[in-house]
């Protein structure tokens, strides 16, 4: 096992090395001079060598990756064009934002999602089933920001039971932040509910068919010790390895769900840097997500082995 | 199994070939003719836009903005008076064509890259699947977004970004089906009979394929649905063009005074990416050899 975690790790920081390589890499693909893109077509001549020179873009391709890479390890993104501040600084305040959303969500999915996915499970083909499986089926199909405006119309505009849109602090004000927040939680929730339903309905049938179920039914115990105690340990392997991937679709979504309801976080960020242009930003953020992603996937496969004694690895 | 006129006993060709049993497992499940149902209701709308819009979707009718639905406008009109249904119409142009030419490039490429990992293995498998992983590493709206905000909006720019964005995971699977099925002894008798590797590689393509069609019948949504994400965040297909992720950009702004704008484009991506996912999931079903008999 240690050996398999130590390659794991390994493996990961390779892979967060390209990844640096592939985000560093992205303004290169950029027709034309960067600089002169990021400045926009107001800025001088003067301006743009400046920024040229700044940004390392006058030295040769692998110096300048050199150079960023060894900044970006120190946490020195650059100073943003837009926001006139280190990127850095901006992530710092913006990046806690889309941290506690995505928390909530990861909570509430794996709730609803496991609860719905044992109740379609145990009642395989009745009407709640069926019902379950094309609300799950409908969550995956459903364009999150879409959802997103539906609910502000729906519950914000019409039955005016929540804010429209924005942004506090739960330090600041709980109860006005938890109503902002519950829209766009809901919203961030539904693709990794619907997923997780799906997987827990299926595991968990799979499981309920295996002879030491059935064993434990012929002993004559009741139907929640047998799916709680006996069938659910098994089922619920696969689900959690599911939850730990669930960052990577909750960070997707927040792009779409931040620039909904115009809540101040890395979505948002990485939004406004792409149309401002301010490719620093984006470069930024792109990074910053994929290590986390990196970090809870490495965490996630070795949660994995952990969990289910019977994968061992070379 | 029969027995011939010189007394052989000779096995009965299977009466119902692979293709037909797909066909019929899938046409036995309500909910999946339902879903090629309502793709097929799409396809029509697609090829029959000149015929079935009323109105030119980009055409301003500049005396009649913003006006409720109507015998004239069954949608009502835009803020710059463009008939609503007539581009929800066409745009189920644009969605079809994103979707088919995003996932071409995405399987080509991820396709591609998968057989020649799966089929050389050892340092080609590595470079290549650790590209990949990183590339799993980014999210696909966030790879996709940074992608066409690099390269501009566009019809042509976003089929480039939701190919890249979509890609690894065709070929993770890809080189994951032909690591296995390369060990198979039809293979080995190829090689024996010194057939080139790309004549082998031919070979387990073939062979390779069947799961990656569930894969790519669902990407078909996905790819939709990354589309009107795009263009919701402003990055996707321009102005005028009638994408329906751009009509729910132009409606929020006016969510409030006219809801339509924006609610009926969102209502059309969702039943199509629920055809395609319903399909894609009977498609999985009806090749799963465990559930072979029971469906």
């Amino acid at each position: 096992m240690l050996n398999y975690i130590i390659k794991r790790a390994v493996l990961t920081v390779v892979v967060l090395f390209i990844v640096s390589f592939i985000t560093f890499s992205l303004i290169h693909i950029l027709p034309g001079d960067p600089a002169a893109a990021m400045l926009g077509d107001q800025a001088t001549m003067e301006e743009i060598e400046a920024l040229r020179h700044e940004l390392w873009l006058d030295r040769p391709f692998f110096v300048q990756y050199g150079h960023w890479l060894s900044n970006a390890l120190q946490g020195d993104f650059g100073k943003s064009i837009m926001y006139r501040v280190p990127v850095s600084e901006i992530i710092a305040e913006r990046l806690p934002v889309t941290l506690y959303l995505s928390f909530l969500s990861l909570i509430l999915s794996t709730f609803i999602g496991i609860g719905a996915g044992i109740i379609c499970a145990i009642r395989r083909g009745s009407l709640i089933d069926q019902i379950v499986s094309v609300v799950a089926n409908a969550g995956v199909a459903v364009p999150i920001f879409w959802l997103g405006l539906l609910g502000i119309y729906v519950f914000g505009f019409t039955l005016e039971w929540l804010p429209l849109q924005g942004w506090t602090s739960p330090f600041d004000d709980f109860l006005k932040s938890s109503k902002q927040a519950l829209m766009p939680v809901i919203c961030l929730s539904v693709t990794g509910s619907s997923i997780i339903t799906r997987q827990t309905r299926s595991s968990l049938l799979e499981v309920i068919r295996q002879d030491y179920i059935r064993t434990a039914w012929a002993k004559g115990m009741g139907e929640p010790r047998v799916v709680f105690k006996h069938a659910l340990k098994n089922a619920l392997i696969p689900v959690v390895t599911l939850v730990g991937l669930q960052l990577r679709v909750l960070v997707g979504g927040a792009v779409l769900t931040e620039t909904v309801f115009n809540i101040p976080g890395m979505g948002r960020l990485l939004v406004d840097g792409a149309l401002a242009k301010d490719f620093l930003i984006v470069q930024a953020g792109v990074l910053l997500i994929a290590v986390m992603v990196s970090l809870a996937n490495l965490i996630t496969d070795i949660s994995h082995g952990w969990l289910d004694p019977r994968i061992r690895y070379d | 199994m029969s027995m011939d006129s010189s007394g052989m006993i000779r096995a009965k060709s299977p009466r119902i070939s692979e293709l037909r049993r797909l066909i019929k497992v899938m046409c036995n499940r309500v909910v999946v003719v339902v879903g090629i149902g309502i793709i097929a209701f799409f396809i029509l709308v697609a090829i029959f836009a000149p015929m079935l819009a009323a109105h030119d979707p980009l055409y301003t009718y500049l005396e009649s903005i913003l006006n409720p639905p109507s015998g004239i406008h069954p949608l009502g009109t835009d803020q710059v008076g463009r008939d609503v249904l007539s581009r929800l119409i066409y745009g189920t142009r644009i969605s079809f064509l994103v979707g088919i030419f995003g996932v071409t490039i995405a399987g080509t490429l991820g396709m591609g890259l998968g057989l020649v990992a799966g089929y050389f293995g050892g340092w080609v498998n590595a470079i290549i699947m650790r590209c990949i992983d990183a590339l799993l590493a980014i999210p696909p709206i966030v790879l996709m977004m940074a992608i066409s905000a690099i390269l501009g909006g566009g019809l042509f720019n976003v089929l480039i970004a939701i190919g890249f964005g979509m890609m690894p995971t065709y070929c993770r699977l890809m080189c994951a089906q032909v690591t296995v099925l390369k060990e198979n002894d039809y293979i080995l008798v190829l090689q024996t009979a010194g057939a080139s590797s790309w004549r082998i590689m031919r070979h387990l393509f073939i062979n390779a394929f069947p799961p990656l069609l569930v894969l790519i019948t669902t990407n078909l949504g996905t790819a939709i649905l990354m589309e009107a994400g795009l263009s919701f965040l402003g990055i996707g297909i321009l102005p005028p063009t009638p994408s329906w992720g751009a009509m729910i950009y132009d409606g929020r702004r006016l969510l409030f005074s006219n809801p339509i704008l924006s609610l009926a484009p969102g209502g059309a991506i969702m039943l199509i990416v629920l055809a395609f996912n319903i399909v894609g999931d009977g498609l999985r079903d009806a090749l799963d050899p465990k559930l072979r008999g029971t469906l």
